[in-house]
């Protein structure tokens, strides 16, 4: 008779503890730092101190003369190498040509003058310092908007508007929706820059074999396929003898997806001296030259009837792109536009792009990328209708969310959003924190003096990026089960996880498909010579372009598994689950690590089989996905000192089905944390000579664990259509969220004040100032 | 971030030490300060000689009715001695509001008063307790307030070849109530305004009290016009407030990034209330 299966226990939705864990919590995993190679030399770079100036002339005489100093590098030797790449496209771009090394002029504090490689980093420090560049230091300008102004600098001689690019995007009828109004609403808000600060600084190990024109690679980096093909295409060699590998990645935030000036120069450098180089980016240069995020000044306008139904939505957006274009510059602001409509049914939209040049570092995608700036955009525009016509902030949202049975809903900027229900979330989150009970609190607390606000953020977000015509370099992805003769199954994901967990939840849906212990599997990634060909990790994409692309590997290579088992049951069909095939008739069974060591000893194939177990598949999503959800901050501002105290924080989120809860918590705590960075401390301050004030701890304020709220955090799930696991990608989620609802709790609490709006960060000194402006 | 080179000694003695210091060396203490200059190439010493391995200025100890504070103990090791906590909880109390662990670990009191950051918390403390500084070199030693220790911005009565070895605090009695109150600037840690009082209470009345400010100005201070205002007065709330309001009076408060010198002022008033109200529910 037949046995029975003991059904093992599905593995997908567990909170399971991460498989890299333990070597990062030993300290045994492998970062770029920690690479060494025979004869390896060590490279620091020579950088501007001037925001803008010329460059008169470079004497290296006294760097070369000291002793361990190998070579020095300047603008006239890297002439031939390609400029740093920009991988966005807008009409009429104007493309500043960035070579790797400054030729005769510098354009921001900290590009890249001079290099100096030697057998040491302390000598080569030293040799830096001793080279001297003779500048004649010119006018800079930082602020974006003073940039614009007839007779500001010119960051580029050639621009003298400084203005890199106009970009205009309309959608429905806006004239009719402003005609139609009875309220508009005007107000500007500023998205202030932002440094990301990943915890592992950037670095690169470039090694030469000289004899087999091979160049390998080792840099931090997000997007290891891509940044070969340009690197390849930078330094002239070809992309198959040129190995990319992204050891042990520690964070990047955006920061990483992208191909810096360095990674080609060390490329160079191994090249010509033929021997390893290792560059490993300082604190101090992690802040002036990575890029950085947002850096927005937008002017909204929205038009509303007055029973507070949304009509039409009006933006000029300024976006401060410094100095020239690093990987997707460009880009980042037209992502703005897009989610411009919120999480609200209104079909009319205007918007207006200038990109500007300023004497600062390059800003790019940073967790969230255009769709922090434009939430927290409408998230205050729709507190500001509350507010202007004396409705609660919850009621307005209601009457103007997007409806369940209006899915897939096609947006006013081009989007089609794939499935939610945004009252459910916003509902939930007013449950948990007992809304109405709350606003009764709060006009006690009001009557007794005190400051206290009530913010809520409903967001939505467009992410896993996503279908290639939208994605620059290609929207899909990769992966590779291999199906070890012994059982083991080894995983290859083009995306290049770098704490985001997929490790561990990959590993959990090929246990689930294959029926094979956590333990059997292991996932490789961010080594262009073993993972075939991938995109990498950015905008939430993982889990919902690289999670349905190991899907369905799984399903090609369990359909190869169930021929070996037909053949080997001698089976007209057979059932494969939990890792065994059976034939129903019979009974008879066959394991997958049996059947693994039949397909590759091959005595016997099935009709039209290979040998082997592997299968490989590239795949595309239709469309985004569109998490969403709704945050409730409540706050207290003391008016003493004008402090903020966060009393209770409440997330609903809806990222779709969740594959390990253990990790979403981590993805929206960690980003609700950068969010409320912005909200409340961060900011990148650079003066009138483009030197960045804020450029190290001491004064740019990181969130710490000690000022964190407790977040009670809970879910709604509406899986997502475009993908068959049904997820959205939760990895910017609680940033783009949490902002907004910080800012709107803050400005509710000192409403009473008559306070519209605040731009961040709301230090305290700001806070205290309108809470003494409005005593006086 | 990466500092020119430079010796290092280890000495044996602190005779030894203080040979090569009157030589020109450079102190080292828990290198919280020293080493992220040197690493910005601030401050690029030829030749440090390490203070902080030395047993001879790491004690603490009564003696003739005070405490007796060697130069290297860290703010670990004040935070957590009974001795202190018991004879005098404000120097204990002081080292919790510094940096993280790892810089109570590592950071020294000698070090603190030595460096005389505007910002830094112990001198603060220091006003207040009245403490002694004593200064060694090779050839004597000698004893200072901290009023004529303190002279600006970074800026102390050491002499070149002198060290800080010891720090003299008073053990008050169990009437005293201390206490330090600190508005951290957000992103170091330091202070914005740092306000140490420390009361006693006779029949009523303000018997003693004195206040150490740091942070609101290039050096720290004793509000002298706020012991004026209060000594011998009832501790009321509006007598308090009154006071307090007086704490930067001709003070050039320092303004930067974080707070201009108003908001300093106003938070120093608001703190210094705060640090006298704590005070004095600390005193019997
Ligand atoms: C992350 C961080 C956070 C911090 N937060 C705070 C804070 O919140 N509050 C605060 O008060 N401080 C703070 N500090 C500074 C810290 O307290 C330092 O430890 C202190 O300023 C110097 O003590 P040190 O023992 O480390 O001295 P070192 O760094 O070794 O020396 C500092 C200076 O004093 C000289 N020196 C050292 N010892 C002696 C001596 N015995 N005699 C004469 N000269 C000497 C040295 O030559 C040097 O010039 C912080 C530091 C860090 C790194």
């Amino acid at each position: 008779m037949a046995t029975t299966v003991t059904r093992i226990e599905k593995l997908v939705g567990k909170r399971l503890r991460r498989k890299e864990d333990p070597r990062l919590i030993t300290g045994t995993a492998t970062y770029v730092e920690d690479i060494k190679r025979p004869g390896m030399q060590h490279a620091v770079i020579v950088r501007s101190p001037h925001g803008a100036a010329n460059i008169k002339g470079i004497d290296t005489t006294k760097a070369a003369a000291l002793p361990g100093v190998s070579a020095i590098f300047t603008g006239k030797d890297i002439t031939h190498v390609g400029s740093v790449v920009c991988g966005a496209d807008l009409p009429g771009l104007r493309k500043p040509v960035h070579h790797i090394l400054a030729q005769d002029r510098v354009y921001f504090v900290g590009h890249p003058v001079a290099v100096v490689v030697a057998s040491d980093r302390y000598i080569a420090a030293d040799a830096a310092d001793l080279v001297e560049v003779d500048y004649d230091v010119t006018q800079a300008v930082t602020d974006p908007e003073k940039a614009l102004a007839p007779g500001a600098p010119a960051v580029h001689p050639e621009w003298p508007d400084n203005t890199a690019f106009l970009y205009h995007q309309t959608g429905g009828d806006i004239d009719k929706a402003f005609a139609d109004a009875d309220v508009i609403i005007k107000q500007r808000i500023t998205s202030q820059r932002l440094v990301p600060n990943a915890m592992e600084t950037r670095g690169v190990v470039a090694e030469w074999l000289q004899a087999d024109r091979a160049l390998t690679l080792f840099t931090s980096t997000q997007i290891p396929h891509l940044a070969r093909t340009i690197l390849a295409g930078q330094l002239g060699i070809d992309e198959n003898r040129f190995r990319l590998i992204a050891p042990e990645v520690g964070g990047g935030f955006g920061s990483k997806l992208n191909v810096y000036a360095e990674e080609a120069l060390m490329g160079f450098i191994t090249m010509k001296i033929n021997k390893p180089v290792k560059w490993i980016e300082s604190r101090r240069e992690n802040f002036q030259v990575t890029i950085q995020g947002r850096g927005h000044v937008d002017y909204f306008e929205l038009a509303a009837k007055r029973d507070g139904t949304m009509l039409g939505l009006r933006l000029k957006l300024i976006q401060d792109l410094g100095a020239y274009h690093q990987l997707l510059t460009p880009a980042i602001p037209t992502l703005s536009v897009l989610m411009m409509p919120g999480l609200y049914n209104f079909r009319n939209i205007d918007a207006d792009v200038v990109g500007v040049f300023t004497n600062c570092v390059p800003t790019d995608a940073y967790r969230g990328a255009g769709r922090p700036e434009a939430t927290h955009g409408i998230e205050r525009m729709v507190d500001l209708l509350a507010a202007e016509l004396n409705m609660d902030p919850a009621a307005i949202r209601f009457k103007n969310f997007v409806q369940p049975d209006q899915f897939p809903f096609p947006t006013a900027t081009g989007l089609n959003y794939d499935s939610g229900d945004y009252g459910a979330t916003l509902q939930k989150a007013m449950d948990m924190i007992g809304y109405d009970d709350l606003r009764k609190q709060q006009a006690a607390a009001r009557a007794a003096g005190r400051l206290m606000g009530i913010g809520i953020s409903t967001y939505g977000e467009l992410c896993a990026f996503g279908p290639s015509p939208a994605t620059p370099a290609g929207g899909w992805e990769s992966a590779t089960v291999r199906i070890e003769p012994t059982g083991k199954v080894t995983v290859h994901t083009g995306t290049s996880p770098h704490g985001q967990g997929q490790e561990t939840s990959f590993a959990q849906i090929a246990a689930d498909e294959l029926g094979v212990p956590m333990d059997d599997i292991i996932v490789l990634h961010g080594d262009t010579a073993i993972i075939p060909y991938g995109i990498g990790t950015f905008g939430s994409r993982n889990t919902a372009v690289g999670g349905p692309a190991l899907y369905y590997a799984l399903q090609d290579i369990k359909e190869k598994v169930k021929k070996f088992g037909k053949m080997l049951l001698d089976a007209e069909e057979v059932t494969f689950e939990n890792g065994v095939c059976r034939d129903p008739k019979t009974g008879k069974e066959i394991t997958i690590q049996t059947i693994a060591g039949a397909a590759y000893r091959a005595m016997k194939l099935p009709p039209d089989t290979d040998p082997g177990l592997v299968a490989t598949k590239f795949w595309e999503p239709s469309n985004f996905a569109f998490p969403f959800g709704a945050h409730i901050i409540v706050s207290e501002v003391d008016r003493d000192t004008g402090e903020i105290a966060i009393k209770r924080y409440v997330a609903v989120d809806d990222i779709g089905n969740q594959l390990n809860p253990l990790l979403v918590d981590g993805q929206l705590h960690g980003g609700a944390a950068q969010g409320l960075g912005q909200a409340l401390w961060e900011q990148a301050v650079y003066d009138d000579n483009g030197q960045l004030i804020t450029g190290e701890f001491m004064d740019y304020c990181m969130p710490r664990a000690r000022m964190m709220p407790w977040i009670e955090s809970s879910h709604t799930v509406t899986p997502s259509p475009v993908n068959p696991l049904g997820v959205k990608g939760v990895g910017e989620a609680g940033t783009i969220g949490s902002t907004p609802a910080m800012v709107n709790s803050v400005i509710d609490a000192l409403s009473t004040l008559g306070v519209r709006h605040i731009d961040m960060p709301l230090t305290n000194e700001k806070i205290w100032n309108l809470v003494n402006g409005a005593k006086a | 971030m990466i500092a020119n080179a430079f010796d290092y000694t280890a000495p044996q003695s602190l005779d030894e030490a203080l040979t090569l210091i009157g030589n020109g060396a450079k102190p080292l203490s828990g290198g919280m300060s020293l080493i992220p200059m040197m690493k910005l190439r601030l401050a690029s010493p030829e030749h440090l000689v390490d203070l902080g391995r030395l047993k001879e200025l790491s004690y603490i100890r009564e003696q003739d009715g005070e405490l007796h504070i060697g130069a290297a103990i860290t703010y670990y090791e004040l935070e957590s001695s009974t001795l202190l906590l018991g004879k005098c909880p404000l120097i204990a109390e002081t080292a919790t509001h510094i940096g993280d662990i790892q810089v109570r670990n590592m950071g020294t009191l000698g070090g603190s008063v030595a460096h005389a950051d505007p910002a830094a918390d112990y001198p603060a403390t220091l006003q207040a307790l009245e403490a002694k500084i004593v200064l060694r070199s090779a050839t004597g030693a000698r004893t200072l307030s901290t009023k004529d220790f303190f002279l600006d911005t970074f800026t102390t009565a050491l002499e070149p070849g002198e060290i800080v070895a010891e720090i003299i605090v008073p053990i008050e009695p169990g009437l005293t109530g201390t206490s330090y109150q600190k508005f951290r600037q957000p992103a170091s840690g330091f202070a914005m305004v740092g306000i140490a009082a420390r009361i006693r209470q006779q029949a009523g009345t303000l018997s003693l009290i004195r206040i150490g400010v740091t942070g609101l100005s290039g050096s720290s201070y004793r509000a002298t016009n706020v012991e004026a205002a209060l000594e011998g007065k009832q501790p009321t709330e509006e007598n308090i407030r009154a006071a307090s309001a007086l704490v930067g009076d001709g003070v050039d408060a320092s303004a930067d990034l974080h707070a201009s010198a108003d908001y300093r002022q106003h938070l120093a008033t608001i703190y210094t209330a705060k640090a006298i109200r704590a005070a004095l529910s600390r005193s019997a």
